[in-house]
């Protein structure tokens, strides 16, 4: 009773804490937001450790996945909507994939619905190497994704400077990143 | 590339200010193949020719209104959909409210109805083209719902696409009814609904492979 009491606490301060710094996030204070990736991360990390006790190496691709996801669909959250259960069917989305395309059926043993709240009971924060590298899928995306990706995400200069840099528009930067993120999302789960 | 670099990569910018917001999205998906559908059925099909005699029936608006509410309660549920984490179950009990609606009044015409006239208010005199006529005017707006689909992250592809799909139905009635000449209840409750129902069944088949992310 008591330890669940304790783990329901570690929940809800874990929620609050990282929908703060989600919406600050979401409102433009990258800070904020880097916290909040870093806390999901942890979280989502022992989550997935714990689901998924006989894919070990896979971990890390369905987290950097489902952290891309995450990103990638961060204008679909409703202000006032619990964060874990947004957080939630993403996860359970990414892990549904990777069960269908590797059709693991011994991790399927493990049924993980209903458990939104056990997302945030524990974190780890000891990553392990990732299989497929994002950043040599990063190559493959043409000069209009890649550029901006590469100038405004990796090397952070602005969309101005990624602009001159690049030869391409300021419209064309930002229209790039968010496209090239998508792209990436999608060649990361072997797509196009 | 380790998780902690792709942290960095995407903690540069998590703004959302220079998205388009879901509601314009779906909004415009909507406007855009509702204008589509009009512009297709005036070019190839005609509106009927006394359509300034009929918008004086009552029969003509509780037709439109009925295709509005379908569309109303169809972009309720896709708007749910495309959210994670938010339960779709109330969107879809609200489409099922315009349905059951529609056939309570079809039902009370045909009871009232004599003897032997029942079959001919089902049937019409244009059953037959009714449904396709109405999938084929729904092609825009089934295309544009899917792109605005696409622009959200729907978890369960396969009822997000059927929405999708229906609420393009939806649409395409909406502009059919300027056309069609049938004004029997029992008609539009069954074969409007078929002809709403063709792009859903698409929009199942497809959501699975063009509504992953």
């Amino acid at each position: 009773m008591v330890s669940t009491n304790r783990m329901s606490t570690t929940v809800e301060a874990a929620e609050i804490v990282l929908r703060d710094c989600f919406l600050a996030g979401l409102a433009g204070d990258a800070a904020q937001y880097r916290a909040f990736l870093e806390g999901l991360t942890g979280h989502m990390r022992a989550y997935l450790r714990r689901r998924l006790p006989k894919a070990q190496d896979d971990v890390e691709d369905i987290l950097q996945e489902t952290l891309l996801a995450v990103h990638n669909a961060r204008h679909t959250y409703r202000e006032g909507q619990p964060l874990t259960a947004w957080l939630h069917a993403i996860a359970r989305y990414k892990l549904m994939d990777f069960f269908r395309a590797h059709a693991r059926r011994e991790a399927l043993h493990d049924p993980f619905d209903d458990e939104h709240e056990r997302i945030f009971a524990a974190s780890d924060d000891e990553p392990a190497n990732a299989r497929r590298d994002i950043g040599v899928l990063l190559e493959t995306l043409p000069d209009r994704h890649r550029l901006p990706i590469v100038f405004v995400k990796l090397q952070g200069l602005s969309v101005a400077e990624a602009s001159l840099a690049s030869g391409m528009s300021e419209s064309a930067i930002k229209v790039g990143v968010h496209r090239g993120l998508k792209a990436l999302a999608a060649r990361l789960r072997g797509d196009a | 590339m380790k998780t902690e670099r792709l942290i960095d990569m995407l903690a540069t910018d998590g703004s959302v200010a220079d998205q388009p917001t879901p509601s314009r999205r779906f909004g415009i998906a909507v406007l855009g193949g509702i204008a589509a559908a009009v512009v297709l059925m005036a070019l190839g099909l005609g509106i009927r020719p006394d359509i300034g005699i009929v918008v004086h029936a009552a029969m003509f608006w509780i037709r439109v209104g009925f295709a509005v509410a379908m569309l109303a309660t169809a972009l309720v549920a896709a708007t749910r959909l495309a959210r994670p984490g938010v339960t779709a179950a109330p969107g879809l009990a609200a489409i099922a409210m315009p349905v059951a609606l529609i056939w309570a009044l079809a039902a009370f015409v045909l009871v009232q109805a004599p003897e032997g006239s029942r079959l001919a208010l089902l049937l019409g005199h244009t059953w037959r083209v009714c449904p396709p006529l109405i999938a084929a005017l729904s092609v825009p707006a089934f295309v544009a719902m899917f792109w605005a689909m696409r622009g959200m992250a729907p978890v369960r592809l396969r009822l997000a696409g059927a929405v999708a799909g229906l609420a393009a139905g939806a649409a395409a009635v909406i502009a059919y009814c300027l056309h069609c000449p049938e004004m029997a209840p029992p008609f539009w409750a069954l074969w409007y609904l078929s002809g709403m129902l063709i792009p859903a069944v698409v929009g199942s088949l497809l959501g699975p492979r063009f509504l992953r992310w």
